[in-house]
């Protein structure tokens, strides 16, 4: 399977993206690793006229503490992200979660921030920066802006960021302390889950967060309500499948997801310390 | 989405000049952007050992090493390897009468049927190594989750790649 053919922009700067973005309008896509954009490319669900390459842009790739938070550039990659000390220190989430991205081999190319930008409710990693309140830095033409992960996912494969923005940094809190587990459920491996649950209880955060079940990552707020209320793992966890949108493919109906979810998410819980 | 099947070569896709270290080889050549990493592997360079099996990043069939690391070469650019450092299976070996150590484990324990994912299991099994010199068994099997066998012949590989690491497999 090979491309649509199109033009080739590297960018050596953040500035010279944002330009290249704003010279070539609708036709540009960002590419990182490439591991989401380029498997649609083949498949041509995807037909970018000009393909601007931010792959080199090694300045965005680091992990480093601040105040409250961890910040991680948008270039860092699931290999960096799940053999991080910081990370494993301070929010240990996401480096479990980065360990079950993929295969190693993904985890070598795929970025934090392209799997953000690309916005796919089956994904891992937006949903764990979604159960932590994480926000997301994007530059543009006039700027930098933060965006608060619950605003950033807005529809199937789609996000805040404008055509002529790009994704800069993501800040995750430090959670040193909290309980977190990640239930990721699927039929092989390698595959993206059926229905993921995310818990990250403790250390001033209640954040539960579920994957595949409905068109963007979703938080789960009647859970996470339950669990400020003074529910047990057990109770909190039969809300899990309210408010969601579950979809139906080969995998499983929107009836077996909402029964996966409810599971999924009670097991998180008393993983993470919800007895 | 739309699907599109019209662009073509000339309204846009001008060649791009990459230079790559394949196997200690530095190669120049004009490709075009969409050119897949693996077909520049196996027909810009003729290095057939690379195979391609599911073309969709699933098989690891493809897989080489870029700088040390393991990936999936149909899910490249060419572009992407520019100025970077391959290994691929041709390169692996120290001489042309000897094995790499994980090739000879391979031979040794039977860590092959057909062969045709030979090749990606090989190079994913030394990036492997390379990660965690000596892991257990659970984790070479996670760790080549990103290769299939569709022979299935998984245990004497996972007995394969132990064995490379330097540890005692049952025989």
């Amino acid at each position: 399977m090979i491309p649509v053919a199109f033009d080739y922009q590297r960018a050596g700067s953040v500035d010279e993206a944002l330009s290249l973005l704003a010279e070539h309008g609708d036709e540009a896509k960002l590419m990182a690793g490439g591991h989401s954009l380029l498997p649609m490319m083949k498949l041509r669900l995807a037909v970018p006229g000009v393909i601007v390459d931010v792959g080199r842009l090694g300045d965005l790739s680091y992990i480093r503490e601040s105040d409250g938070h961890v910040a991680i550039g948008a270039l860092t990659t699931h290999r960096q992200l799940e053999t991080s000390e910081v990370l494993r220190a301070q929010c240990p989430v996401m480096a479990d979660v980065a360990h079950v991205v993929g295969d190693p081999q993904v985890r070598h190319r795929g970025t934090l921030g392209g799997s953000l930008a690309h916005s796919d409710p089956a994904s891992d990693l937006p949903a764990a920066v979604l159960a932590l309140g994480g926000t997301l830095v994007a530059r543009g033409p006039n700027g930098t802006r933060e965006i608060p992960a619950t605003d950033f996912f807005t529809g199937y494969f789609e996000s805040a960021l404008a055509p002529d923005e790009m994704l800069t940094e993501i800040r995750v809190p430090k959670t040193p302390g909290a309980g977190y587990n990640y239930q990721k459920f699927n039929r092989r491996a390698q595959d993206w889950a059926i229905v993921g649950a995310i818990a990250v209880v403790g250390d001033g955060v209640t954040g539960v967060s579920l994957v595949n079940m409905g068109s963007t990552p979703v938080r789960a707020t009647a859970v996470e309500e339950a669990l400020a209320s003074g529910a047990g793992a057990a109770d909190a966890a039969a809300v899990a499948a309210e408010g969601t949108d579950a979809p139906a493919d080969l995998n499983a109906s929107p009836a077996y997801r909402e029964h996966l979810a409810r599971v999924l998410t009670r097991r998180a819980l008393e993983a993470a310390g919800v007895s | 989405m739309t699907v599109v099947l019209g662009r073509t070569r000339g309204e846009r896709g001008d060649s791009v000049e990459i230079t790559v270290t394949v196997n200690g080889s530095t190669y120049t050549r004009d490709v075009e952007p969409r050119r897949l990493l693996v077909h520049f592997i196996r027909e810009d360079l003729g290095l057939t050992g690379t195979n391609i099996g599911c073309d969709t990043s699933s098989c690891g069939a493809c897989t080489v090493l870029m700088n040390g690391e393991s990936v999936k070469s149909c899910t490249m650019l060419a572009v992407q390897a520019d100025g970077e450092e391959l290994t691929t299976i041709e390169g692996l070996a120290p001489g042309p009468d000897e094995l790499h150590p994980m090739q000879q484990a391979f031979q040794e324990q039977h860590g092959l049927q057909c062969g045709y994912c030979t090749p990606g299991m090989v190079m994913a099994s030394v990036s492997l190594l390379a990660e965690n010199p000596e892991p257990t068994e659970a984790e070479v099997r996670e760790g080549l989750e990103g290769n299939l066998c569709r022979c299935t012949g998984y245990h004497n590989i996972v007995k394969s790649v132990l064995a490379a690491s330097g540890q005692n497999v049952e025989s």
